[in-house]
Formats: C-alpha cells, sequence, structure tokens
C-alpha cells in the first residue's frame, strides 16, 4: 500500500498531488493492476487533511480510467500507465512535427489538424489494431 | 439538502457592545468549515449561540433545523468542544466516558473505549492531571462517541503544541472520513484550517467578511500585478479586496465572476492564506479604531 | 443524570452520613444517662419536695454536649448551604464545565431538576434526622425547662425548612454571581439575616397571641423590687408552663401598673424595715416583714396581664414557620428553572 506526502509549500493543490503520486506510483511500477489505494481514512489518519480533497483525486484517477472504486471494498487500480522508452517518444514526436509542418504549410488551420487527428484516432481505436 | 448551520441577522449584544452583529450564513451538510477571524472577532460568540449556551439578542441561528438546546435529541445532534476544553479535573477519563454514556442516550461506548485505547490514553488518569493535548482528545471523544451529525469545535488546537495539534485534526478527519459529520471549526491559525477545511467563515469584528466553499472562492478570486494604476480605473465586476502600490507597480486583491483577460496583468491565483487575511485587512482598514490581532503560523 | 448526579454527590453525602452517624453515637451513648437521671430525681421531685434543685442539676447537666448539639442544629442548615448550595452552579461556571455538561443530551432543566432535587431531598433529610436525634437527646432537659419556645430552632422540624431555604439561595447565590467564594459568603449572609428577621420580626405574628387577666397570688418570686428604670415596681413572675411570653404587667383595670407612689403608701411598712429597700419574698414570707400587707393592698386593685402563647400552638408555630422557609427555597428554586432556561448569560 502506498503512502502519499503532502507538499504545502508547493503551490500545487492537494487533490493534485495525490493524483500525481498516484501517477508516479504507477510509472515506478510501485503500483499494479489489482493493487488497492489506500482508503479516504487511512489517507487523511495519517495526513490530517480533509476526505473530500482524497474522494476527489480517486474520482479524477476513475475518470482517466486508471482506478475503479468497488463498493465496501475500496479502490483499486485497473490499468498502468506504460513506459515508452525515451528514444521511441522522441522519435514519434519528430515524425508529429513534421506531419504539422506539412499539414500547416497545405493550408490547414488548427482546428483542421484537430479534426483530421481526431478522425485518424477514432479509425484507429475503433477497430482495434493493436 | 438540508443545512447544517443557518442564521439569519443574528447578533448578540452586551450592554453597549455587539459580540456578533448581523450575522447570515447558511452553512451547508458534510462540510468542514474553518471559521477564522482574530480574537474578540466574535467566533466564539457565534459557537456558543450554535450550542445553545448563549441566547441571540437579535435574528435567528438554527442548527440540523432545530433550535439550539430545544430538547434531548437537538443537544444529541451537536458535539461540541469547548475552547480550553473543559473537563472535569477531579474525574478520571473512564469516569468521563460513563459521564457521556449517563447522559446521553445514543452513546457508543465501544466507539469510545477504542478511541481512548488507540490515542494511549490511561482510563484511571484524573483529567487535570493530562496534558492539553490529551485532554483536547477526551474532549473530542466525548463528543463523538455521541454520534452527533455535526460536531462544533471552539478553537480546540489553538494551546496545543504542534504534534498534539496534528494529532487532533488526524483524529478529527479520521471521524469526517468514518461518519460523514458536519465540523465547524474555529481557529486563527490559517494553516491548520488550509488543510482540513472545504468552507470558509471569515469572521472579523463581529461581522461576517466571506462565507463559502473554499474551492469556489479560490477560483474567484485572482492575484493580479502590472503597471501602477488606480482602483477606480478596473472594470466594475472586479471587486478590489487589498490593493498595494510602488511607484511603478500595483497588485490588487481582486473578486470576480469573470476570468481575467487583460494582458496588462500578471494573473496569478490566490491561496487560502492570502484570501483571509485580505479579508481581514480590509476589515481592519474599515474599522476606524481597535486593531485585531491576527495570527499566521506555518 | 440521577446516577451522574449521585455520582458526583458521592463525597458529600459520604460526609453527611458520616456526621450524622456521630451525632447518632453521641446520643445514644450520652442519652440514656439524662433519662435515668430525670427518671431517679426529677421524676418523683414532688415526693420529695426538692424540685427546683433536681430540675436545675438536671438542666445543668452535660452543659458542654448541650451546647454543642444545640449549636449543631443551627449550623447544619447553613453548612448546606455554604457547601451544597453555592458550589453547585457556581463551581461550573468558575471550573468551565457548564460547557460540558450542558452540551450533552440533557436540557438544563432536566440537569437543574435532577440536581436539586437529589441535594434538596438529602439536606432536608439531614436536617431531619440531626433534628430528630437532637430533640430526642433534650427530651428530658427539656421536660424540665421553663419553654419548650426557647429552644424552638434547635428542635422539631424547623431545620428542614431552614436547610431547604440554604440550600435554594446557595443555588441562587451560585447562580448569580458565579463565583463559590463570594456565593457562599452572600449565602451566609442571607441565612443569618432570614433567620434573624423570621425569627424577631415575624414568628411573633404568625399567631394572635392569647391575652389573659390573672388574679395577683404569691409564689416564688413575686416581689416588691426597686429597679433603675422605673423605680419601684410589683413584680409577679408567669405561671403558664412552656408558653411562650410576649409580656407580663402587674396592672388595674384600666390597664396601668401600680404607681411608685401607690406602692410607697402600700408597702411602707416594708420599705421601712431594717432591710430597707427590695424585697423578694418565698411562699411563705416572714409575717413581721410587712410582705403581707404590701401584698394584700396591691392585689386588691391589681391583676397580673400576660400577653403569650399557649403551649398547645408549639407544633403549629413549628409548621408555619418550616412552611415559610420550604416556600421561600420554592420561591427561590422557581427563579433558578426560569433562569437558567430562559437567560443564562
Amino acid at each position: 500500500m502506498i503512502e502519499f506526502q503532502l507538499e504545502t509549500a508547493s503551490g500545487v493543490a492537494t487533490y493534485l498531488q495525490i493524483v500525481q503520486q498516484v501517477h508516479q506510483a504507477l510509472r515506478l511500477g510501485l503500483l499494479e493492476p489489482g493493487d488497492q489505494l489506500p482508503t479516504a481514512q487511512q489517507v487523511v489518519a495519517k495526513l490530517a487533511i480533509n476526505p473530500n480533497t482524497v474522494l476527489k483525486a480517486y474520482r479524477d484517477l476513475e475518470r482517466e480510467g486508471l482506478v475503479r472504486p468497488r463498493p465496501g471494498q475500496g479502490t483499486f487500480v485497473i490499468a498502468s500507465l506504460s513506459h515508452t522508452d525515451p528514444a521511441t517518444q522522441a522519435r514519434l514526436l519528430a515524425s508529429m512535427t513534421t506531419w504539422l509542418r506539412s499539414a500547416h504549410s497545405a493550408g490547414l488551420g488548427p482546428d483542421d489538424i484537430e479534426a483530421i487527428y481526431r478522425t485518424a484516432f477514432r479509425n484507429h481505436f475503433a477497430e482495434g489494431v493493436a | 439538502m438540508t443545512a447544517a448551520l443557518e442564521t439569519s441577522g443574528l447578533g448578540k449584544q452586551y450592554g453597549q457592545k455587539w459580540a456578533l452583529h448581523d450575522c447570515t450564513l447558511a452553512i451547508p451538510e458534510g462540510k468542514v468549515v474553518g471559521l477564522v477571524g482574530p480574537n474578540g472577532a466574535g467566533k466564539s460568540t457565534l459557537l456558543n449561540l450554535a450550542v445553545g449556551l448563549l441566547a441571540p439578542t437579535s435574528g435567528t441561528i438554527e442548527v440540523l433545523g432545530g433550535r439550539p438546546s430545544d430538547g434531548p435529541s437537538q443537544l444529541g445532534g451537536i458535539g461540541f468542544v469547548a475552547q480550553d476544553t473543559p473537563t472535569y479535573e477531579g474525574m478520571s477519563v473512564a469516569k468521563h466516558l460513563r459521564m457521556g454514556a449517563w447522559l446521553n442516550p445514543h452513546w457508543d461506548s465501544e466507539l469510545a473505549e477504542r478511541r481512548i485505547k488507540q490515542l494511549g490514553l490511561d482510563p484511571l488518569q484524573k483529567a487535570g492531571a493530562l496534558s492539553g493535548g490529551q485532554r483536547a482528545q477526551l474532549a473530542l471523544v466525548l463528543a463523538l462517541a455521541k454520534k452527533p451529525e455535526i460536531l462544533i469545535l471552539d478553537e480546540p488546537v489553538a494551546s496545543l503544541d504542534p504534534l498534539a495539534r496534528r494529532e487532533f485534526l488526524q483524529t478529527l478527519m479520521e471521524v469526517v472520513a468514518e461518519h460523514g459529520v458536519s465540523v465547524v471549526l474555529s481557529s486563527h491559525l490559517i494553516a491548520d484550517l488550509e488543510r482540513v477545511c472545504d468552507y470558509l467563515v471569515v469572521l472579523v469584528a463581529s461581522h461576517v467578511q466571506l462565507s463559502g466553499d473554499v474551492s469556489a472562492l479560490l477560483v474567484s478570486h485572482y492575484h493580479l500585478s502590472g503597471p501602477r494604476r488606480k482602483r477606480s480605473t478596473l472594470p466594475a465586476n472586479q471587486e478590489v479586496i487589498e490593493e498595494s502600490h510602488t511607484d511603478k507597480q500595483s497588485v490588487f486583491m481582486v473578486r470576480s465572476d469573470d476570468p481575467i483577460i487583460d494582458p496588462a496583468w500578471i494573473v496569478k491565483p490566490v491561496t487560502l492564506d492570502d484570501l483571509v487575511l485580505g479579508y481581514m485587512r480590509q476589515a481592519r482598514e474599515a474599522e476606524p479604531h481597535g486593531r485585531p490581532d491576527l495570527g499566521v503560523l506555518r | 443524570m440521577i446516577r451522574f448526579t449521585s455520582f458526583q454527590f458521592r463525597i458529600q453525602a459520604a460526609i453527611a452520613v458520616g456526621v450524622l452517624v456521630l451525632v447518632a453515637i453521641v446520643v445514644a451513648i450520652t442519652g440514656p444517662h439524662l433519662i435515668h437521671l430525670y427518671d431517679t430525681t426529677v421524676a418523683n421531685c414532688k415526693a420529695k419536695g426538692d424540685c427546683s434543685s433536681a430540675k436545675a442539676a438536671l438542666s445543668s447537666s452535660d452543659s458542654f454536649l448541650q451546647t454543642a448539639l444545640g449549636e449543631l442544629l443551627l449550623v447544619v442548615p447553613a453548612l448546606i448551604g455554604l457547601f451544597w448550595g453555592a458550589p453547585l452552579i457556581a463551581r461550573e461556571f468558575e471550573t468551565g464545565t457548564f460547557r460540558l455538561v450542558w452540551t450533552q443530551s440533557v436540557t438544563r432543566m432536566r440537569w437543574l431538576a435532577v440536581k436539586l432535587g437529589i441535594i434538596g431531598l438529602t439536606s432536608m433529610a439531614v436536617a431531619g434526622l440531626a433534628s430528630l436525634m437532637v430533640s430526642w437527646w433534650f427530651s428530658p432537659i427539656d421536660k424540665v425547662n421553663v419553654s419548650q419556645f426557647t429552644s424552638f430552632d434547635e428542635r422539631g422540624i424547623v431545620a428542614i425548612g431552614y436547610a431547604a431555604f440554604a440550600l435554594a439561595f446557595g443555588v441562587t447565590a451560585g447562580l448569580l454571581i458565579r463565583r463559590t467564594l463570594p456565593a457562599m459568603f452572600a449565602t451566609l449572609v442571607a441565612f443569618v439575616g432570614a433567620r434573624l428577621a423570621v425569627t424577631y420580626w415575624v414568628r411573633p405574628h404568625l399567631m394572635a397571641p392569647v391575652k389573659t387577666a390573672i388574679p395577683l397570688h404569691v409564689i416564688f418570686g413575686t416581689s416588691l423590687e426597686q429597679n433603675s428604670a422605673t423605680g419601684l415596681a410589683f413584680f409577679e413572675p408567669v405561671n403558664i408552663p412552656n408558653a411562650w411570653i410576649y409580656s407580663n404587667e402587674v396592672a388595674n383595670n384600666s390597664g396601668h401598673a401600680p404607681s411608685a407612689k401607690f406602692l410607697e403608701s402600700a408597702c411602707h411598712s416594708l420599705l421601712s424595715a431594717p432591710s430597707g429597700g427590695v424585697q423578694s419574698n418565698t411562699p411563705t414570707p416572714n409575717p413581721n416583714s410587712g410582705f403581707p400587707e404590701c401584698f394584700a393592698r396591691v392585689a386588691a386593685k391589681f391583676h397580673q396581664v400576660v400577653i403569650y402563647q399557649p403551649a398547645s400552638r408549639y407544633w403549629a408555630f413549628q409548621w408555619y414557620e418550616t412552611a415559610i422557609f420550604v416556600g421561600l427555597a420554592v420561591i427561590l428554586a422557581g427563579f433558578c428553572f426560569w433562569w437558567v432556561r430562559r437567560r443564562l448569560v
């Protein structure tokens, strides 16, 4: 079970810090699908913060598709944040930048580009191609 | 949703002086409410009115939909911890719990004993021999074990050392998480309120200066800094709370329902700390005499 | 609330029980000896013809205990008011515990009702038992004392009323003053003041006294006296047993006392006798002293006028006075309820 830390002087809202720490734990492999997040009660007993803050963070994580609450049992991790290696990330970033440049010089504005992207995104993931 | 605490034009007068004046609040259920203000602002007066230890001079107050101290069920719905957490010095911890059982029909003695054990309090020790932090914890257990719907705490951590303060708030938040009680917590220590409150009431010089949901308040207040300009040059929908000027620069804290789009400004969000201090200063400026003492502790 | 009150009151109750037990022991040990003394000396004193000295001996025996036990009944109600009444609410204010106990699930009215009920009943019971024991102990002595009215406030049931009043006043003082010591002081002053006021200004007027005219008789103490205030005066002692005498005068039909001139002429042979001056006489006066003639002349024109309360009214007075103090206690208690419920701070 992970433990959250609170940095009061960081200027970042408490609930966001919790979300970020869950993301980090997922990336580092400290949390894996099936693991239970600490209950709101456990978190506030340690940190003395408002339980709604914790619940808000967990709701955000649920919306991101990373966790799901099981009534009466707690909140559980259901997905992992994949880690792509930096080289692959750089390569994909470069090819996307090239494509954007050619779309822009073809006369497409930001909204047109976004429309094309969303169409491609929908087509690709709807087909279920890996 | 019924209001946990609702007041309308509430006032309390002692002789010529109004300890609390024209106070109108509507605090929803299920919130942890921070009641903040300098000493003598009227916080204790408001809370004592809420539990029926004081009677209003004017206006009305309703807690959980009923008049304070109207009857045993009204009294049973409110758990109160007074300032300086009074206890019967000669009575042991265990006897205080027995008192709770005798005087409260919904007393949960299993919960009370479990908490006392968790806190490491010796049941046979007399309350007069406990430290300030332990007494505060005992008072909190007494308030909790009667299973109230709302907890009203009058500066419960003011005279506690930082560790005791933290432990008290940990216990309190654990209870809120477990039982969903509403909490009204008064303090002049803004830092503690920041951690735990999601609803804020600022009381200065016997008047309510500000009240509302913390997230709503933080979203509607802004820090603006930019080239020097007069307050009157700001648009009408931006209410100035605080201002300060150097010869070249002006800094404002404003309240606005609309986003700030003037590119001349550097816009920063406010912290709860800034918010409370800003309203306190505003109130002090409006008050021609008397300096309320402010407390900011980190 | 009843159990909580009993718990909080346990030490005071224990002290009261301890004191009562102590008094009971003292009374049980020393009482029978007084009864025995009475039975052997006074009961048949007429046969022996020596009543006055037997009575005097009885009424002066155990004088320390007489003082102690008599004072006990004066002091017990005051102590109840000071130590049970004044701190009741004042202590809660002083320590701030009213903020704890009045926010439990018990209304202030019920809190006060149970406290006043339990402590009030206990106070009255303590005072009643103490009075019972002391009255029993004193009964042989009271039989030989001149009037039971002289020890009125140390016997019977009045102590119950005094205790109720002292308690109620103490609680009220504590409620209004909110500090224990000043409340105790106020209670003491008020209690003493009330007792004095009732004893001297109220009790004599509770019932209209009886006025009676009795012919003069020569009895022990009948005398011609010279005193600095009125000069010559004729004195006839009262012979109404156990009554409360308001006044006793020798007067004629129009209500005047014998003048000095009349006495000088009626009793001049007495006054010019060798011993001269004041004469007080035994039932069988010296026939040569001139007293019988003096007496005959006075008795022809004057009689004894006594204003008094008869002994039969003793218990009526006890009930009236108890009722007055209990009534005051009830009024004070009612005030406390009103104040606590509506005003408070």
